[in-house]
């Protein structure tokens, strides 16, 4: 008797300390965040001293100016970022997909970028991007050019910080599509070779479409952090000069503890939270239409034979 | 497959490959050799290939660790040699919570066929996705407040146990699902009980999922920024959280910061080197399995 209880309550043992710490650290604190997105709240009074004020936040925040321009450079930055290292990533992969030496020691090498910590990766670049002993503006200084203003600038400043992220995250794609390759049917690569395809026929024709789930979910995954980039952007420009690198992550954190309105900052957390929660849920549904898909043809596959 | 064959490539394919690596390794190059240099040899104009290594950036940053005294220390800022104390003590401890209780929960969740594994997947990726950033406002209010954990390191902890085992749990789902379930009614004949057929016999099992799932624990726990920055106070600080402090507008000490810098960086690079196998199935499994 007694230890067919203990089998019965075996599972909610298990589970019962995950879930409370979730509970507790997780959820608690985004619905908490959710309700202090109503009020009109400052640090140093306690969350039910806070005035309730209703919708004002968010229509504050969407007649407010330079909110727009840091969704605007956001937006901007997850674009260009994710476009470039799709590129490169899937590019170099297609390029170095051989059967050669030491292989996994460049992976090794590759990951490195994004095992270190961001707050570092923003030290190693702003140092630099160092207008008198930076690599960058030595090296054009001794070939006779003009050094280039990486960070006080707001064109440069957005490039160099889109430079470090794609210097960070380009191997994230590269291995994961590099994965994929390595995983793809060798029948319709040789078949392909046997009906006499070139090489960029096998990448066009073959390969890419093989590969497009597993690049489509890289894609929103990468998507989904990029919108979660902040220390590499807070080393090197603080968000400046100007408002041209700020992004949202980094305006909700200085609302909070610069400006001091922390209702504000939760309303413009709620509305970062929006907007990545339909990517998430784009790429659910979309993981989901691709695993009918594939029940389907196997189900037609069986009824075939 | 002992002996493989290898293919052979033209010189410009491992121009290529040559010029990669030093871009992935470079900046990192650069850290290395700036923190093992004099200010004077960083701002001089000359080559900055040549120059004499010395230590002393090192000795500065962890002057309180020091069991000599180094001559051109005339004062010792403990800062940093406490913040390193702190990010060790809150990333070990926040690994193995996490890996503990997400273990536990993973194995409950295949074996007991609780909830279906649909479920599970899409709220780790809904809990993926939530920003640092985001937690940033609920997180203070409630610690500070309610809890009053706000400045300790269990605070810090907890949060981190937290953002981080939605990630393990679905990582090391995987690897249990594997586990061939008769091995386990076996040694439940031999009179196992639940959880000593947990800790004996499974758990022995899924070693390579539990290494990725700790790395990239550990990872997240050591280099984290803007939680740590909110929660902490002057004696719960972290390395990353001090790093920041000390980059102020102008006239920084970027000797001793890259000094820093590279001392915060060592533990993931040594983890890489040793464990890039499992490093890459945590990536690939997040990617592909979705």
């Amino acid at each position: 008797m007694q230890t067919a209880n203990v089998n019965r309550l075996t599972p909610y043992l298990f589970l019962a300390p995950a879930a409370v710490i979730m509970a507790v650290a997780l959820l608690y604190p985004i619905g908490y965040m959710v309700y202090a997105s109503f009020l009109d709240w400052n640090p140093s009074q306690r969350i039910g001293e806070a005035e309730f004020v209703g919708l004002r936040n968010y229509i504050n925040l969407l007649g407010d100016a330079s909110f727009r321009e840091s969704f605007w450079v956001t937006m901007k930055f997850a674009m260009v970022v994710v476009s470039l290292e799709m590129f490169l990533g899937v590019g170099l992969a297609l390029l170095l997909d051989r059967n050669i030496r030491g292989m996994s020691v460049l992976r090794t090498l590759f990951i490195l970028p994004m095992m270190i910590a961001p707050i570092v990766v923003g030290l190693m670049w702003r140092y630099m991007y160092h207008p008198t002993v930076g690599i960058f503006n030595r090296t054009l200084k001794s070939m006779g050019f003009d050094p280039i203003p990486w960070l006080s600038d707001g064109n440069w400043a957005f490039a160099s910080v889109v430079i470090a992220d794609v210097w960070q995250w380009t191997p994230f794609i590269f291995i994961l599509s590099l994965a994929a390759l390595q995983s793809l049917p060798q029948s319709a690569m040789e078949a392909a070779k046997i009906d006499g395809a070139t090489g960029w026929q096998q990448i066009i024709h073959i390969k890419l479409p093989l590969m497009m789930p597993v690049l489509i979910v890289t894609l929103l995954l990468r998507l989904i952090d990029a919108f979660k980039v902040l220390e590499v952007i807070l080393v090197l420009t603080n968000g400046g000069p100007g408002l041209s690198t700020e992004i949202l992550s980094l305006r909700i954190s200085r609302t909070a503890s610069e400006f001091r309105e922390l209702g504000e900052a939760a309303a413009m957390s709620n509305y970062l939270l929006i907007l990545l929660m339909i990517l998430t849920f784009a790429m659910f549904l979309y993981n989901k239409a691709v695993e009918l898909r594939a029940a389907r043809l196997r189900k037609a596959a069986e009824e075939d034979l | 497959m002992a002996e493989k064959i290898y293919d052979k490539q033209n010189p410009a394919y491992y121009a290529l490959l040559v010029a990669l690596v030093v871009m992935a390794v470079g900046p990192i190059l650069m850290m290395l050799m700036t923190s093992l240099k004099l200010n004077v040899d960083i701002m001089s104009s000359t080559s900055s290939l040549f120059f004499m290594p010395t230590i002393r950036n090192y000795e500065t940053a962890l002057c309180d660790f020091l069991w000599y005294e180094a001559a051109h220390i005339d004062y010792c800022d403990k800062t940093f040699g406490r913040a390193l104390v702190n990010s060790l003590i809150i990333a070990l401890v926040s690994t193995v919570l996490t890996l503990v209780i997400g273990c536990m929960a993973a194995y409950a969740l295949v074996r007991f066929r609780f909830m279906g594994r649909d479920t599970v997947s899409l709220s780790t990726l809904t809990m993926r996705m939530v920003p640092p950033a985001v937690l940033l406002v609920p997180v203070f209010g409630i610690w500070t407040f309610q809890f009053q954990i706000d400045g300790t390191r269990a605070g810090i902890i907890l949060v981190y146990v937290a953002m981080n085992l939605p990630f393990v749990i679905w990582i090391l789902q995987s690897f249990i699902v594997q586990v061939p379930i008769q091995l386990e009614e076996a040694a439940r004949m031999d009179g196992a009980g639940p959880f000593q057929v947990f800790f004996l016999v499974v758990l022995p099992l899924i070693k390579p999922g539990l290494a990725a799932a700790a790395i990239f624990t550990f990872r997240v726990a050591w280099n984290e920024f803007l939680l740590a920055n909110a929660l902490a106070d002057r004696n719960s600080r972290t390395v990353p959280v001090t790093i920041v402090n000390s980059i102020t507008e102008f006239d920084i000490d970027w000797g001793v910061i890259m000094a820093t810098g590279m001392l915060l960086a060592i533990p993931p690079i040594i983890f890489t080197f040793v464990a890039s196998r499992q490093i890459i199935t945590g990536m690939t499994a997040g990617a592909v399995k979705g």
